[in-house]
This record gives C-alpha cells, structure tokens and sequence, in this order.
C-alpha cells in the first residue's frame, strides 16, 4: 500500500528503482485518490513509464492538455507546445498527473479567484489553501501528488506551502524558465517547486532550472546541491524586525517562528535582529503597480481573436469588449484598470516609473543586508490559513496578506517556506530569504532546520 | 505674404533577414496565409519573444551609414493597443532609448547639398495583414476580416527625420537617395510595391522667416516617389490657402489611394491614441559591443550620396543622380573603364537599360562598352536587340557589332522606288498636301530592309522621289 500522504519524490524514486513498486502502481495511487479539495482542474491518464508523478499548477503550458490559468477566457484552450519547464521534467521521466487550481492568471492569495471554485485546505476544509497555487498545495500536502509546479509572482508559492504545511521555493529571477508559463507580471513570475520537504524541493529545482534559448531573461544556474547538513554551524541569520513585526501578525505564528529561530541558534546559527524599513513600507504599494502594470498588457491578447473564449459583436471592437467582459473574473478586470492607470500617459511617472525606482532602492537594501547575512528570515504569511469566504470582499486585507513574501519578490531574490510549527492546528510558515542565486544556501539552512523542527506535514484530520 | 513648408518624413523599411525578429519563422513572401508562424508571433499564452541578432546588427549598420550615435544601452518597449494584425495587443518597439539616434543624411543638390537630420532608427516589429472579405470571399463589400500572420512580427526599421525639409523635391529625393543607401546595405530590397519600404509625410507651412512649428497633417499610403512629391505639392497648396483665407488647418491624416493618383484623399482626425509605452519585461537591454559597431562599420563602403557628388563632377548632377540612386553607377563605372564615352554610357543606361529590367550585376562591362561604342554605326534595331540579351550568360557584343547601317541613296532608292509605287493612293495623297504621311513611307522603308537602313538618308531620299 502506497502512502501518498507520506511519500516523498526521493523515496518513491528509491522504490521505483529497486522494483519494489510499478511506475503504474505509483501514478495510479495518486490518480485514484478522491479530489475532494477541488485541487485539479483536470486529471491526466497515465502517460507510461516509470517516473515519478508531477502535479503541474494550470498556469503551466502542457502540449494537449488544456490550460486554463483558471479562467473562463482560456476554458478551452490547448497548448500546442510545452512550457520548457514541462519539456524539463519529461526529460527526466515526470509524468504529469494533472493541472492544478489557481486564482485566474495567478492573481490572488486564497485560489477562491479561479473561475472554476475554490480549493479546500487538506488540513481543514472550511479554509482557504492560500494562493494564487492553492491547487498545486492542496495536491501536494492532501495526498494527490508526491510534488508540484508552482507560480510565484508575489507569495504565490511561498504563501500557499506556510498555510498548507510543506515546502515551497521562489528561484532567483531568471533561473527558471519562463517560457510557456502564461504571463501574470512578467517581470516577477517564477515557476518553482512545491515539495513534501527541502531535498524534493531542491532536486525538482535542479530539473526544472537553467538557461533557456527561449526565455532571454534567464541565466546559467550554479550547480544545485541536494542538502544534508544537520548543522546551521557559521550560518549568520538576520531577523529583519520590520518584517517580524509587523502589524496584523498573528501571536501564534510570532511565537512559532520564534521557536525556530531560536533552535538555529542552538544548531549554531548566529542570530541578529536587521533592518529592511523601505522594503516593507513600500514593497506591497510598488508590487500593486508594477504587477497590475504589467498584466494589463500580458492579458490584452485574450481578444477572442485566435484561441480561448470568444463572444461575438459587430465589429471588431465589440467583440473584444464582449469576450473579455465575460471571459475575465473581477480581479483581472480590477488589475487590467489599475495598471492600465499606471501606465497611462500623464500618470506613468508617477506611478509606473516611481515605482520601478522604489523596486531598486528595495533591492539595495535587500543587496546590503546580504553583506551581513546568508539568510534573513521572518514568518512567510501573517496568519494562519483563513476561513474561505472571509477576505473576498476586501481586495485590500487579501493584498496585505503578501505583506512579507512582496519584498524579496520585487528585489528578485528566492524565497522559501518551510512549516515551523502549528498555530491554532493550522500550519505555520518560516521564511528564509536568500541573496541572488543562493538557492544552495538556502536548502542547507532550510534541510537542517526542517531536521530539527521535524513538523508532521501529515494534515492532522488525514492522519 | 510667402510660405516656408517644413517637412517630416517617418519611414518604415522591412529588414530581409532569414528569421523574424523575435521568432525563428521564415522571414519572407511566400507560403500559403498563416504558414510561416509559430507561437511566438501568433502570440500564444506563454510565449516569449528572443531577439534577432542579425537585424540589431543591421540596425546598427543602417545607423553608422546615417551618421547616427550607436546607443550603448538600448531598450525595447512595449506599444500597447488593440487591432487584429497586433495578436499581443501591443507591438515590441523602441522608445526613448533607440538603437540609432541624432544622425544625418546629405542629400546632394545641383547647388551643392542639403543635410537632413536623423532624429532617430529605431527597430521593430511588423504587424499581420488584415484582408477585409465579403461573405462570397470578395473584397467588395466586406462583411469580414481575415487575417494572415504571416508578416507579424517581421523585423522594421524606422527612421524619423527631422523637420528640415522645405520642399517636395528634397522630400522625394531624400526618399530615393535613403531607398538606395538601405539597399546597397543589403538591408532590404526596399520595394515600395511590395511595402518592404513604407513612408508617411508629416506637412505644415509657415510664413516665411519664422520658425515656428504650425499644426501638421500626416500624409499616409503614397507608393511612389513621384506621387509622395505631387501630394507634397498639393498639401502645401492647400494649407497656404486656408491659411491666406484667414482659416485654421486642422491636425488630419490624409489616406492616399495607391492606386489611384488623382483622387483626392480620404481625411481622417487623428485619435489621441495612449500607446502606455513601458520597457519590454519579457527582454533585456540591448548593449552592442564594440568590436559589432566596428565590423558594422567596416562592411559600410562608399555611399551613394558621396557617390552622386563624385560622378557629377565628371556629369551632369542630373545624370549622376539618376545613375546613383538607379542603382547603375558601379555598371556605368565599369563601363567607362572598358573605355566607353561617360556621357554616352550614362544616356544608354539611364534611358534604354533600365528599361530592360536587366539586374545590373548580370552584365559585362566590356562587352557592354563595344556595343555603347558601336551604338552610331549598328542599326538601332541591332543595339536594341543586343541590350536585351546584354545580361544573358556569355553574352558577346560581336555578332551585332558586325551588322552596319546602310546609309548608301543607290542602296536604297530601289526600295523607295518599288514601295511608293505600290502605294498609289498615299503618294497622291501626301502630294496633296498630307504631309504626315511621310512617316507611314520611311516607316515601310525600314521595315523592308529590316531596320538596317540609316533612318536620315531614308527621310531624305522619301522626299526627294515623293517631291
């Protein structure tokens, strides 16, 4: 009997390998499990072989199974070519189980945008699983696939793996191909790893990684180390007190965050309190005008023109008022106004190129901290997951739940969560920044932290 | 009171490399509507644009040629607008950081020249094609609109002038002589037919000795040099009318019917479109290397414009400015050294040549020469006949050289004799009076003697036996 709940990528890799399961036995473990957190919006048969099996966030390209990017606009659009992450990971066998939930085009922090409902945090059902990939966590942490591909643009990875209670990881810009993952803001979007625990995340990360002669904002990778270490020994951790305490933290994820922070003290981290004033004052402010910027203009081809929805009018113009007015939910329309103000002639200085000269300063200050430290930390969500329903009516409270994953997102760094504890019975989230391309630090830290901490992933109601 | 017109010119040119400009599809005509896409310039979700390094560097090539600063950072923008030849909604352009900028172009003038300024050139890329049909495939009354990916997303080059221009014929020269220099680049073939070369006016006038910047039209879709110059002409006219009627002209974009010269344009106000331009995400700042710009440079050889002020020092101005920007001088050159009279190579190629559609590079210039110098003593139908095959493979002038004119009155009276006496009735006539007639006998003259005969002793032995 295959524990789906429990297996990792590693282990069941070890098994496949051994022959102690079929590549078939395996698919169909995860493949027959009941979808009863709405985490797939479409489930794949078994393509063959013996690899080991992939959730894909529905934001991904994945040549003839059709990807919505959760909305209406794209209900019925296939892919005729593979995002180079998928061509990736079928190069090393991964075979794609299905496509996960998401807010529409990734944007939001709870998944209850995607047009197709919401989806169901395994560890209490009447809870949201965080977002925009909530599908991709809910797969991973109820049971329905053993890892995932994720989307991070704001906390879209590292917020949904806090409230979900697995590991999530945001890449360095560029390190990770964008090319076939449908555009949110495309100078923030990353695909990253969603895992059971750090050494799935950083080998899926190794698969997944690297230069790509189609995305030409991406870089050569150093070479990724799959973790062992048990010791923090040498490591300097800064505690970025804007970060830690913010307004609207909940008292049970300080104090679980706390807890950890002091057990890498004792594993032989040196701990200091830093700062990142600018950062955290003004990160969430500038992403809500260089991301809605930019997807105003990454979401005007959905004209019903060539693919997706189409709604017909009398001319040309009418058309295209009538498809998207159907085919987009509110968030989307709400971003495409906001940054189509950013941009607008009159106003872009003062929003759009405002904001991108905030972004830098931002980055400068995330720049100075990393000659002092290896990895800052903070809780990666203020609270715990939220009952579904509870934020959908103010945009604003769904926004500040970003308020700690924004910065290092606007700065370009990686960011990862690992779960630190429970709250209430609901999983709490640890952040560890790195600086640009530290994604090797980040792991060693994270695996000896993950070690000691030694956090049931195992949704409590599943167990 | 006198008016001073002030012009601006905005070109497009169609770069002919083998790949579009963010795409690996086929750059080129050809292929049945939407065959040479991909989803890249179909615009599919998740694609993403990578730059063509051949059409950067025949940028920056067009840009040296154009005395223009090479950009050490350049950026691309994103122009943001809905159209169904634009699948992104937005076209991948340049904006306030160009690749090319602050050049200039001397245009050369039977009075010296005159140099306009290169505001900038910046690179691009195209936009489908839309074909406007009706529900039984026809144009006419269009109820649809097809469109044909095909050309979305090709690589352009546009150049903006400045507004110094004062007149049509600088404006149309400075066309011809920038049509020449792109494609002695080997950048484009610049065909305005085929709309690899495209180009809008920008038209206003003001009283002479101010400088002053009245409001402008934009004048669109005028496919010839000579019609951009005779539309010029016409919009100055107007303006100044309005003007000295005591009226205002309006900001308008006038729409040319290629097809149709003389009719008047159709007026459209020109929308204040908000494009929202910002700096492309999905690409990274271009920063050309020096030793591209100094290779660039090197492929550069002597432009046309210096060119036209080196031969008309040997010809007319006229004559060199035809050879040049007809892209027959190097031919003309070659010619001459072969030992051919200058004046009289440049009228066979200026006047007959050209008119044989013969690729200038197909010809040998020696044997081009003989026949230039045979050209008074072979009969015209000999020489004309002997232009034609002038590009074929092996071509020799020899055989041609060795027909002569038959200049010879008791060579030819015979002839006349026997063709005047088969036409009675046109002899009386033209005794008569009709003196037009005289061609319809030197003309039957020619033909029996297969156009040999020397057109003048013919003319003048008809009027001796008609007289």
């Amino acid at each position: 009997m295959i524990d789906t709940l429990r297996l990792t990528a590693e282990e069941a890799k070890r098994l496949l390998e051994a022959r102690e399961i079929s590549g078939a036995e395996l698919f169909a473990a995860y493949a027959e499990r009941d979808d009863d957190l709405n985490a797939y919006l479409h489930r794949c048969d078994d393509p063959g072989g013996d690899g080991i099996p992939l959730a894909v966030k529905d934001v991904i390209g994945t040549k003839g199974i059709p990807t919505t990017a959760g909305s209406r606009i794209l209900e019925n659009y296939v892919p005729v070519y593979d995002a180079t992450v998928i061509a990736n990971a079928k190069q090393h066998g991964l075979r794609i189980l299905g496509k996960t939930n998401t807010d529409e085009f990734a944007m939001g922090s709870s998944t209850e945008n995607s047009a197709y409902g919401p989806t169901h945090n395994p560890w209490d059902l009447s809870r949201v699983p965080g977002g925009s990939g909530g599908g991709s966590a809910a797969a991973v942490s109820g049971g329905l696939a053993p890892w995932a591909l994720g989307s991070d643009t704001g906390g879209s990875i590292k917020q949904p793996a806090a409230l979900c209670g697995h590991v999530g990881l945001r890449p360095t810009y560029g390190t990770v191909s964008r090319f076939g993952v449908v555009a949110f803001a495309s100078s923030l979007d990353q695909v990253g790893p969603v895992a059971k625990n750090v050494r799935d995340c950083a080998y899926l990360y190794s698969i997944i990684s690297g230069r790509d002669a189609n995305d030409s904002t991406t870089v050569e990778v150093p070479k990724v180390e799959l973790p062992n270490a048990d010791s923090l020994a040498g490591l300097r951790i800064g505690v970025p007190k804007e970060m830690n305490g913010a307004e609207g933290i909940e008292i049970g994820v300080t104090d679980a965050v706390n807890r950890a922070i002091s057990l890498a003290e004792s594993l032989g981290a040196s701990v200091e309190e830093c700062s990142l004033p600018r950062s955290v004052d003004y990160g969430v402010a500038c992403y809500y005008l260089v991301a809605p910027a930019e997807a105003s203009s990454n979401l005007a081809r959905y004209d019903g023109v060539r693919y997706g929805l189409r709604v017909d009018g009398d001319d040309f113009r009418e058309m295209v008022m009538r498809t998207r007015d159907a085919g987009f939910g509110d968030e989307p329309k709400r971003r495409i106004m906001i940054g189509t103000y950013a941009l607008s002639s009159g106003y872009y200085d003062a929003y759009y190129a405002t904001a991108q000269k905030v972004r830098t300063v931002i980055k400068r200050e995330h720049d100075a901290l990393f000659e002092r430290f290896d990895v800052l930390v903070s809780p990666t969500s203020p609270t715990v997951a939220f009952p579904i329903g509870a934020k959908v009516h103010d945009p604003l409270a769904m926004y500040l739940n970003d308020l700690l994953t924004i910065p290092s997102c606007m700065a370009g760094l990686p960011g990862l969560s690992i779960p630190c504890g429970l709250s209430e019975g609901l999983p709490v989230g640890l952040q560890l920044i790195g600086p640009q391309f530290g994604e090797n630090t980040l792991f060693r830290a994270a695996h000896a932290l993950e070690q000691a901490i030694d956090f049931d992933p195992v949704p409590e109601r599943l167990r | 009171m006198s008016w001073q017109p002030v012009i601006g010119l905005e070109i497009h040119v169609q770069l002919k490399t083998e790949t579009k400009m963010f795409c690996r599809c086929r750059n080129g005509f050809g292929g049945g509507p939407n065959t040479q896409t991909c989803p890249v310039c179909l615009a599919f979700p998740g694609s993403l644009p990578v730059p063509n390094r051949r059409a950067i560097e025949e940028t920056i090539k067009l840009g040296l040629a154009l005395d223009c600063t090479i950009a050490d950072r350049a950026v691309f923008h994103r122009k943001n607008y809905f159209y169904p030849d634009n699948p992104k909604a937005y076209q991948i352009s340049q904006y306030d950081e160009p690749l090319c900028s602050n050049g200039k172009l001397a245009v050369p003038t039977a009075e010296g020249e005159q140099t306009i300024g290169i505001t900038r050139a910046h690179l691009e890329e195209d936009a489908a094609k839309n074909v406007h049909v009706a529900a039984s495939g026809r144009l006419h009354g269009a109820t649809a609109t097809l469109v044909d990916f095909n050309r979305a997303g090709t690589p352009l080059v546009e150049i903006v002038t400045e507004p110094d221009i004062h007149d049509a014929e600088t404006a149309k020269r400075f066309l011809q002589l920038l049509r020449q220099t792109v494609v002695e680049l080997g950048l484009s073939d610049a065909e305005l037919e085929k709309g690899s070369m495209r180009f809008d006016v920008n038209v206003s006038v003001r009283p002479e000795g101010s400088d002053e910047l009245r409001t402008r039209t934009e004048l669109k879709n005028m496919n010839s040099f000579n019609f951009a110059a005779k539309g010029i002409e016409r919009e100055i006219a107007r303006q100044v009318r309005i003007y000295e009627e005591g009226g205002v002209v309006e900001q308008e974009t006038l729409h040319f019917d290629p097809t149709q010269e003389d009719s008047p344009p159709m007026r459209s106000k020109e929308e204040a479109q908000d494009y929202r331009y910002f700096p492309e995400p999905d690409l990274v700042p271009v920063h050309p290397p020096e030793d591209v710009v100094e290779r660039m440079r090197e492929q550069i050889g002597e432009l046309p414009g210096a060119r036209i002020r080196r031969i008309a020092d040997t010809l007319s101005f006229y004559d060199a400015d035809v050879l040049v920007t007809g892209g027959l001088d190097l031919l003309w050159s070659a010619v001459v050294d072969a030992g051919a009279d200058p004046k009289e190579a440049a009228n066979v190629l200026a006047n007959q040549f050209v008119a044989t559609g013969i690729a200038p590079e197909d010809v040998d210039a020696a044997e081009l020469a003989k026949l230039v110098a045979a050209r008074a003593e072979i009969p015209r139908s000999a020489f004309d006949e002997a232009l034609t095959h002038a590009g074929d493979p092996g071509f020799t002038a020899a055989p041609y050289l060795g027909q002569k004119v038959v200049a010879d009155a008791s060579e030819l009276d015979p002839v006349i004799e026997r063709i005047i006496e088969a036409n009675p009735g046109q002899a009386e006539q033209y005794r008569g009076g009709k003196q037009g007639l005289l061609g319809f006998f030197v003309g039957q003259v020619m033909k029996e003697t297969g156009g040999k005969a020397d057109p003048r002793v013919v003319n003048e032995r008809v009027r001796a036996k008609l007289g």
